[in-house]
């Protein structure tokens, strides 16, 4: 029995130091608010940094531990920041209270995000690698293209949709816009606080990690690694990729929901829905160390705040940043900063302290 | 008269996206990457030709000479920096070091040309062709930029199948190992590859930019997706592929911005590929590959 | 009646018969081996009895079950496990977690129970962790538990290949050339652990094997393979003396 503890004990200590980094974030930035010495620019980037560490969270659900590479989950983002931007505009007056439209609101977003990941998953069956890639790049455009087309309007007679333009929905008088195509949606509440988005982070952790300890986080990177022998020990390899599409959408959409409500008007650009921004988060999943939940977040914290704090270089903080990338990537791939790497990871220490493990990768490669 | 001016533009778009999109495919069938950065070649040339033409004043042909031996010297350069020192990491490492070097090229042209759009003379000067009594009117750049395709696809066929240095990209894509073993210069081709990949760019720039004159830093990015969804389209690793896929989608692009919507015609182009990959998973032209148990 | 009933199995690739005429019926409780020259069709003949390869002709029928042509899972509910030829382990997973991978149809509950972690979580884990290290021990594997399986060294991969197959509960267990890269030392002792697993598990087994001393050593029947057909069946000791076999093996 001494080795089971040991082992629950290798992940929960991993697991463990992830939360206390959750934890140790927000103390800090909820005291330097409470004592009022929190910077503007600080400030304005504790939301997003929530929503980006949430994006990469879920997305390395799909890249590090179902190993596919999806290129399009800014889509999902896109349709959880869209069906919820909607609903709260919409229900505006039929909802007074803030926090149970808020709520209904997260809900939706994430559900929805959710059957469309459903929808992107099926095709995701049949292919594999560059071309489930560009399946879901091309996904997340159409989603893009679509929703800058998008007119909804309301009056007395209820909704109108067009795909043209606000004239052709043939609003009354009393009409109201809620949709404005390459408008988008203005008048968005700013729902969206430092607490709930941090809670809800804690949470997509909770769920992530909770997933990746169990009999489906098994079979799912049981699949990864090798999906034959998957299939030959009776794991389901369908309802298992699907799962986990839908689990990583869901969350995209919730970030969606807080971003769409950190906004007062909401539109969707290539920057912000399009590839480049699914490119990005996958930047934060692979640059945090594919498979790792604490690295994700991580790389999508500091690489959020980065930018901004470099404001002050002006047109060379992109240049530095694609420098910094690539330098990164040539790093993370030399073998001599490896070896030296696996010498000062903290999974490492904890396995082989534990083990007093003498049997390493070098003895083996 | 309509419909044939939609396709003559469009098999003008798409021998464009087949140029790209050759460039993909070898690029992937020989290295094993999906090289992101291959769409802002197109840029860079097409910012060559600018700066020589329009800014210095120098003929055409030096323009064009220009970008194209600028833009091999930049592929052959990435190549080596960036993409050799990660032979042995995963697709997704590289993947994502081309996505640096994409938004290098494209940051850089930001800061040399700033971010105002330019506008690109045409390379072209023969004048428009007009048949059926001016029913259909063909531009100079359209028939310019078919016969170049024609030419360099019938080239580049010759010259893979042909040639020892062609069979020799033949044999690494094919596999690497035993090439290596038969005494391939398995690094030679691969630069061998981004040199002629990065080449195509530069023409294929020349070319888009005289058909859509705003040169800007992002001019490369949008050609670029395309071009490696008509490579997929076509089976990616696959050159005749890469060429039907690349004129497929040039034509189905135009055709629906002719009479469907304009504003819809990415979404139909994704909405194709996707419904091409769930009957042939492996695209048009592709291998199908099963894995030996 | 025999566990395993194979009869006049057939697969075609393009033009080519890979496995024709194939006859074979394993007892309960046998430990049969399937030889023959490299190429003949041995791993085809194991693909398609676990499912990965549908066959074109003839049937398969476990334990009174017709087997032919469902997919992998479904075989392997219905009780065949195996190995492979070439190592498939879950590599980036500790050597428990892919004895527990293999323990997933045994021991069961929903993603939802595992993401809020309601007691079941907590009872099934432990039940699975328990019956994990059970099936290590008998490898003597229980020390690298929280190894990553691609850091055990060659022998001990083949060893928790078999171990995971073992977690299914399955009534037949196929092992596709499992001393393959072995010295003698550690054939032998595989020698060993299979003779135990059999005991134990009160396992059926079927094997492919190149190494003849492993064949002779523990098997007691044998069906030898050649270009795709039936060579010679039966006991070890009349199969290994028949002329034709050794004609096969060592040429004319």
């Amino acid at each position: 029995m001494a080795e089971k503890t040991k082992k629950l004990k290798l992940s929960t200590k991993s697991n463990l130091l992830t939360y206390a980094m959750l934890l140790v974030f927000f103390v800090v930035m909820q005291s330097l608010i409470a004592t009022d010495s929190i910077s503007n620019k600080l400030n304005g980037l504790l939301v997003p940094i929530c929503i980006y560490s949430i994006l990469a969270v879920s997305l390395n659900l799909v890249v590090g531990i179902l190993g596919d590479l999806s290129l399009g989950h800014a889509g999902f983002m896109c349709v959880g920041a869209y069906a919820s931007a909607f609903f709260s505009v919409s229900s505006a007056d039929i909802i007074p209270q803030d926090w149970l439209r808020f709520l209904i609101a997260l809900i939706l977003g994430g559900v929805v995000a959710a059957f469309f990941g459903l929808l992107i998953g099926i095709p995701v069956l049949r292919l594999k690698g560059d071309y489930l890639a560009i399946v879901t790049l091309a996904f997340g455009e159409i989603i893009k293209n679509i929703v800058n087309l998008l007119y909804v309007g309301i009056d007395s007679k209820g909704l109108h949709i067009s795909m043209e333009s606000s004239q052709a929905l043939g609003l009354e008088a009393d009409g109201r816009m809620l949709i404005k195509g390459a408008l988008g949606i203005t008048g968005t509440p700013k729902d969206s606080t430092f607490l709930i988005s941090f809670i809800l982070l804690l949470i997509t952790v909770v769920v992530a990690l909770n997933l990746i300890n169990s009999r489906t986080g098994r079979a799912v990177m049981a699949i990864r690694d090798n999906r034959i022998a998957a299939e030959s020990i009776g794991i389901n390899v369908t309802k298992y990729k699907l799962v986990v599409f839908m689990i990583s959408a869901f969350f995209a959409g919730i970030a969606g929901v807080l971003y769409s409500h950190n906004l007062s008007s909401l539109t969707a650009t290539s920057k912000n829905f399009g590839y480049n921004m699914s490119i990005t988060i996958l930047v934060f999943v692979v640059l945090g160390g594919i498979g790792s939940t604490r690295g994700s977040i991580i790389a999508a914290a500091v690489l959020t705040a980065l930018p901004e704090y470099l404001r002050s270089l002006n047109d060379y903080r992109m240049l530095i940043y694609s420098i910094v990338l690539i330098l990164l990537m040539l790093a993370n791939n030399n073998e001599r900063l490896n070896v030296f790497k696996e010498k000062i990871s903290i999974t490492n220490f904890l396995r082989n302290r534990k083990k007093g493990n003498t049997l390493d990768k070098e003895a083996k490669s | 008269m309509d419909f044939l001016s939609y396709l003559v533009s469009g098999i003008s778009l798409g021998s464009i996206y087949a140029l790209i999109a050759l460039g993909y495919t070898m690029v992937y069938g020989i290295a094993k990457m999906l090289n992101f950065a291959h769409g802002d070649i197109i840029m860079v040339g097409g910012y060559v030709i600018f700066t020589l033409c329009t800014t210095m004043g120098m003929p055409t042909p030096v323009g064009i000479i220009g970008s194209v031996l600028v833009c091999t010297i930049l592929g052959v350069v990435i190549e080596r920096v960036a993409y050799k020192p990660l032979r042995k990491a995963t697709s997704l490492a590289v993947l994502i070091t081309a996505i640096g070097v994409s938004y290098f090229l494209q940051n850089a042209a930001l800061l040399i040309f700033g971010s105002g759009t330019k506008s690109f003379t045409s390379v072209v000067s023969i004048p428009a062709l007009h048949l059926f009594d001016g029913a259909l009117v063909i531009s100079g750049e359209t028939i310019v930029t078919i016969i170049v395709s024609v030419i360099i696809m019938v080239v580049l066929s010759l010259f893979i199948n042909k040639t020892k240095p062609g069979r020799a990209m033949l044999a690494v894509s094919e596999d690497r190992g035993a090439a290596q073993l038969m005494g391939v210069n398995v690094n030679g081709t691969i630069t061998l590859t981004f040199a002629i990949g990065s080449a195509l760019a530069a023409i294929a720039g020349a070319l888009l930019c005289s058909a859509y004159p705003a040169l800007s830093p992002t001019t490369g990015a949008m050609p670029g997706i395309k071009a490696f969804t008509a490579a997929v389209f076509g089976g990616i690793g696959s050159i005749p592929g890469a060429m039907i896929g690349g004129i497929l989608l040039g034509v189905i692009e135009n055709l629906s911005k002719g009479y469907i919507s304009t504003q819809l015609s990415d979404t139909i182009v994704f909405c194709v590929l996707i419904i091409v990959l769930l009957v042939k998973p492996t695209g048009l032209f592709g291998k199908k590959i099963d894995e030996k148990v | 009646m025999a566990l395993l009933s194979v009869k006049n199995l057939g697969i075609q690739f393009g033009g080519l018969r890979a496995v024709d005429e194939f006859n074979l019926e394993i007892e309960k409780g046998e430990l049969y081996g399937l030889i023959g020259p490299n190429g003949a069709g041995k791993t085809t003949v194991f693909n398609m009895l676990t499912g990965v390869y549908k066959p074109t002709a003839g049937e398969i029928v476990l334990d009174g079950k017709n087997i032919t042509g469902k997919k992998q899972i479904e075989i392997n509910k219905l009780g065949v496990a195996r190995t492979f030829q070439n190592i498939r382990l879950f590599s980036q997973m500790s050597v428990l977690d892919n004895v527990k991978a293999g323990l997933h149809n045994q021991y069961k509950y929903s993603t939802i129970s595992g993401i809020f972690r309601i007691p079941t979580y907590f009872k099934t884990e432990k039940k699975m962790n328990d019956r994990a290290l059970e099936l290590l021990r008998v490898f003597d594997l229980q020390d690298e538990a929280d190894f990553l399986a691609s850091n055990l060294p060659y022998g001990k991969q083949r060893k928790l290949e078999i171990a995971r197959a073992l977690a299914t509960n399955p009534k037949l267990l196929l092992l596709d050339e499992p001393a393959a890269g072995m010295n003698p030392n550690e054939t032998a002792e595989l020698m060993d652990t299979i003779k135990f697993v059999r005991k134990e598990f009160d396992m059926t087994i079927l094997l492919i094997e190149h190494d003849m001393r492993l064949v002779s050593g523990i098997c007691e029947k044998l069906t030898v393979l050649n270009f795709g057909k039936v060579l010679a069946q039966g006991k070890t000791s009349e199969v290994l003396s028949n002329p034709e076999v050794i004609t096969a093996y060592l040429g004319e």
